[in-house]
């Protein structure tokens, strides 16, 4: 079990969504950054669709009960493990009564702790994640707070041995640490209605720098910067809208949509950022500057299935180095 | 009607149907969910259809856009047979006005009315849901009367209670799930539209039929009570 002794800002329950269920309305939710859960669960052994914590900005404190094996990856949030440095994008070894701690976000604001077995809530509606504005799903719909205890999972058998057979430098060789920048070029495609937005606007989206503003959380980023309009105020029919779309409202500032998006939307989208690029996107926090550049839909395409690959090779290789120990 | 296809990022497509709200155009999108729901394409995750548009959103490594395209193309060639639409009629008891709905003398005020006149348009009007979205169950109610159109309130309210029923402009609906918003509330219902234990989660569904029904105070709550002591 993972015991809650001091809660941080917002740290969830999430997972890769709940899909299926737009159409009726309920929106996907899961992790923000889906890349970083991802490979945290891969480096536990875990199934990448389990259940990890989403740690923003301040972190908690959580004890282990029990044995455990672990991974960290996204922002870096200083984490220390009973008063040690521990490094992230690794597995890791957790004696029972251990203490996680985190201090001063260093880089990103969104950090993924997750834990062989995966972070055991029921599923609803096929998923794991929750679902804070509807108070659904995760730990009892909401975020976790002192005192909340938050069961794990069963070990598998290689998680297991991995638990005792794993020594100090395993891992080294495995991955770099996914950089985030402090100012992100963004990729995004042209949207819908960018042929619908002035000449000025459509020459300001790539020309010049947009700050993340303080009205900013899991359902969308406010930016500010260039003032966007359109050539004719035009109204639009809503319709679906996903995770990266740019909106902007009649104020002029583009926001951008993510995890806990709304399932439609009636404001013209200016343009699409790309799924790669997302989780620099997630990573940013309140004030912090970010820069668009245009990218066809086929590049970013052949990015995303680059980038499912490199996933499959980590899977592959977390695998091997696994089997060494059986 | 020419279809149209253009992408919503990489891994969605917007199939658009037509360009203005109209019933012809809303029965080729609930036909097109119709299709996509029986035949589940390998690539496809899932699908939002609204007022015009359906969205598809797919697996680029499954299949790339303009593969997915061709594929939708062909599937809507088979839209010709003809597939059972379902019609359903529900109907939404209201407990109208007082502090269940803070709004309805407003609403009286701004079209000349008495709040009882605005009850009884209210229920009166031959509804149907045109899309669900933005919120989980929120139905987008079409065919309210103009005599109880009302604006948007100037600042939103940061907490609408679930359940409450509002009118902004000439549409009305329900907020199934607590939220802020903008509209002017007139009543609440003891009906859930929002059921996360269901297959289905949302009450209501495109195409669907609307029957508003006033009941009395002491009928809303002993409705509150019953589902109260359900959940509980």
């Amino acid at each position: 079990m993972l015991k809650i002794l001091k809660s941080g800002l917002q740290t969830s329950v999430q997972d890769l969504g709940r899909v299926g269920f737009q159409k009726y309305g309920v929106i996907v939710s899961g992790a923000m950054d889906p890349f970083a859960h991802r490979i945290a669960n891969l480096l536990t052994g875990n199934d990448e669709r389990l259940a990890t914590l989403e740690i923003t900005l301040i972190g908690p404190t959580i004890q282990f009960t029990k044995d455990a094996v672990i991974a960290l990856c996204g922002g870096d949030l200083s984490p220390q493990l009973d008063d040690n440095d521990i490094k992230m994008w690794r597995m890791l070894p957790v004696k029972k009564g251990s203490t996680l701690t985190f201090g001063e976000p260093r880089i990103g604001t969104r950090c993924y702790l997750a834990v062989a077995g995966g972070i055991d809530v029921p599923e609803l509606m096929g998923s794991r994640s929750t679902y804070l504005r509807a108070g659904i799903g995760g730990f009892q719909g909401r975020a976790l707070t002192k005192g909340d205890e938050v069961h794990i999972g069963k070990m598998n058998l290689l998680q297991t041995k991995a638990l005792h057979q794993y020594t100090e430098n395993e891992f080294e060789w495995l991955l770099p640490p996914v950089r985030y920048y402090e100012e992100p070029i963004i990729r995004m495609i042209k949207g819908k209605q960018f042929d619908l937005f002035t000449e000025d606007s459509k020459r300001r989206i790539f020309s010049e720098a947009f700050t993340v503003s303080a009205s900013s959380d899991r359902m969308g980023y406010r930016l500010e910067g260039a003032h966007l309009a359109l050539e004719m105020p035009t109204e639009l029919i809503s319709e679906a809208v996903a995770f990266g779309s740019i909106q902007v409202p009649a104020d002029g500032n583009p926001i951008v949509l993510l995890a806990d998006r709304q399932t439609t939307g009636g404001y013209p989208k200016i343009g699409q950022i790309i799924s790669v690029d997302l989780p620099l996107v997630s990573q940013l926090k309140q004030g912090q500057h970010l820069r668009f550049k245009e990218i066809s839909l086929q590049d970013a395409q052949q990015r995303l299935v680059e980038q499912e690959q490199y996933i499959r090779q980590v899977k592959a290789a977390i695998h091997l180095k696994q089997e060494e120990w059986t | 009607m020419n279809t149209l296809f253009s992408p919503l990022g990489d891994r969605a497509i917007v199939i658009e149907l037509g360009d203005e709200i109209n019933d012809q155009t809303e029965q080729h999108v609930r036909k097109v969910a119709a299709l996509l729901e029986s035949r589940q394409p390998e690539w496809m995750i899932e699908f939002i259809p609204a007022f015009v548009t359906v969205a598809v959103f797919y697996n680029p490594c499954l299949a790339k856009y303009d593969d997915v395209k061709i594929a939708l193309k062909e599937l809507l060639t088979q839209l010709t047979e003809s597939l059972p639409i379902e019609s359903r009629t529900i109907e939404i008891p209201v407990c109208y006005g007082g502090d269940l709905g803070p709004d309805l003398e407003f609403v009286a005020q701004h079209n000349q009315l008495t709040p009882r006149e605005v009850i009884d348009i209210h229920t009166s009007g031959n509804y149907s849901v045109h899309m669900i979205g933005f919120a989980p169950g929120f139905p987008f109610i079409g065919g309210m009367s103009k005599k109880i159109a009302a604006p948007r309130r100037d600042s939103p309210r940061l907490r609408i209670p679930e359940r409450t029923v509002g009118i902004a402009g000439m549409q009305t609906g329900v907020y199934p799930i607590e939220t802020p918003g903008g509209w002017q509330l007139i009543g609440r219902t003891p009906m859930r539209l929002f059921l996360p234990e269901k297959d289905i989660p949302s009450l209501l569904r495109a195409g669907d039929k609307v029957i508003f029904k006033e009941i009395s105070k002491e009928e809303y709550h002993a409705w509150e009570d019953d589902l109260n002591a359900e959940n509980s």
